[in-house]
């Protein structure tokens, strides 16, 4: 298959890419790992007449910890992300998130930045993404601003992003002692986008009750969302079974899942309740185990 | 408009002034002439087109040629030496690793990029690493197998200084 043709830009700099974006406006796209739009260019779903390759700015692709939270780099790797130590120790829930993305290929060439900015409504970062409670910053011609998770992914394939605008950082608060968070996955067996994924974060305070927890899940509807009404069941609770049962119910409160090929909308439902569950028992032995 | 772009393939430098459209793998195979690298899929699932650029693996059906400018990429023709296959090759031979010998170059370069990163792995581990390549024929049995005989090879004939885990190892 072979893309509709398009002028190819290579800025060496975030200002030049950002002017660039502001001139050429609809007809340009943003290329990162590529692992998203080229395909959907080869097949023709996409024709830009112009494509921005951030790949020769510098400086975009790191991990690390400042200002109680770790930041990176809009250009790191899947790969890059799955393989870090600062992260298996103080976000272990982000690296495992990010080896189940795709294969090992597609994660050696697409970006965390690409992805969250592409905003597959079946993408696994969102869901662990919305559970930590990200930011992302985000540079564009009016200057820096950055965006929470919670309002990033008004829809499919739609980031919270202004004309000229590019994600250059994701921000994940370090979480508090006594924490823990787990993604729990059904993917497709072919592309392994997610069916339905799930990922919970779980806080726990002194006496051992849930000072907070946050659900964030993708697949199941037409953009990834954070589960409130489990969320606000879960806060202040005991954590044992019957209150996560009651949780894991409430995830699709409110919600309209998808129906395609690979799942009915009631099947969809059911997997959320099934990997909520899953998801919150991970997360509370990994709270409890430090 | 036309691209100029330098890459160096299997040690050989080459510049060439490419369409930004063209795809890595029409590059090697109809620009360079280097056919190893097979299409199969052309929508990223299948990984017959896994070549190594700047040392990862990549689907080199997803990426453009004017992308990898100033990269270095190994493909299949790169892996043998002086007339000798790489171990891997070998492994493939020795455990039955192909039927029809469709998928095996990209099936040789995923598993050559595992055994650079990690040179004792786990079934676990060359079965995530493996993940991005299809095989119709051999139900990956004897892919696994042919990856643990590479992995074997070249601890004998490259031995590191640390030891290496081999519990739970068939001996040969």
């Amino acid at each position: 298959m072979v893309c509709a043709p398009f002028t190819y830009h290579r800025p060496s700099s975030l200002r030049q890419a950002i002017a660039l974006l502001q001139r050429l406006g609809e007809e340009a796209k943003v290329l990162a790992g590529g692992q998203s739009l080229i395909p959907v260019m080869k097949m023709r779903l996409a024709q830009p007449q112009h494509l921005i390759d951030l790949g020769g700015i510098q400086g975009l692709s790191y991990i690390r910890e400042a200002r109680g939270a770790v930041r990176i780099g809009a250009l790191t790797t899947h790969a890059e992300v799955e393989a870090s130590d600062l992260l298996k120790r103080r976000l272990p829930v982000l690296a495992e998130t990010a080896s189940l993305i795709g294969d090992m290929q597609v994660r050696n060439r697409g970006t965390i930045g690409g992805s969250v900015a592409h905003a597959d409504p079946a993408a696994d970062y969102p869901a662990t993404l919305l559970a930590l409670d990200a930011r992302f910053k985000v540079v564009g011609p009016e200057g820096t601003r950055t965006v929470p998770a919670s309002q990033f992914f008004p829809g499919p394939f739609t980031a919270a992003l202004k004309p000229g605008e590019v994600v250059t950082e994701v921000q994940v608060p370090l979480p508090p002692q006594g924490s823990g968070a787990s993604y729990q996955k059904f993917a497709n067996k072919a592309s392994r986008f997610a069916v339905v994924g799930v990922c919970a974060f779980i806080s726990l305070n002194a006496r051992g009750t849930i000072r907070s927890a946050r659900l964030g899940v993708t697949g199941a509807a037409d953009h990834p969302f954070r589960a409130t009404a489990a969320e606000e069941a879960l806060q202040g609770a005991r954590p044992e079974e019957r209150v996560f049962q009651r949780a894991s119910r409430l995830v699709t409160q409110g919600v309209e899942c998808v129906a395609d090929v690979h799942g009915s909308a009631e099947y969809r439902a059911w997997l959320c309740q099934v990997l909520a569950r899953r998801a919150l028992e991970t997360a509370l032995a990994r709270a409890r185990g430090g | 408009m036309l691209c100029n772009i330098q890459v160096t393939v299997n040690g050989r430098s080459y510049a060439s002034a490419v369409e930004p459209r063209l795809l890595l793998v029409h590059y090697l195979r109809d620009v360079l002439g280097l056919t190893g690298t097979h299409i199969g899929c052309d929508t990223s699932q299948c990984g017959a087109c896994t070549v190594l650029l700047n040392g990862k693996a990549v689907k080199s059906c997803t990426v453009f040629a004017v992308q990898a400018d100033g990269g270095i990429i190994l493909t299949v023709e790169g892996l043998a030496k002086d007339g000798k296959l790489h171990p891997v090759q070998e492994g493939f031979w020795e455990e039955h690793g192909l039927q029809c010998g469709f998928c095996t170059p990209g099936m040789i370069m995923a598993s050559y990029a595992l055994l650079q990163r990690n040179p004792n792995p786990t079934e676990a581990e060359i079965r995530h690493a493996l993940e991005g390549n299809l095989c119709r024929c051999t139900g990956y049995q004897n892919i696994v197998r042919a990856v643990q005989w590479a992995s074997r090879q070249m601890a004998e004939t490259q031995p590191t200084p640390a030891p290496r885990r081999r519990a739970g190892r068939r001996s040969r």
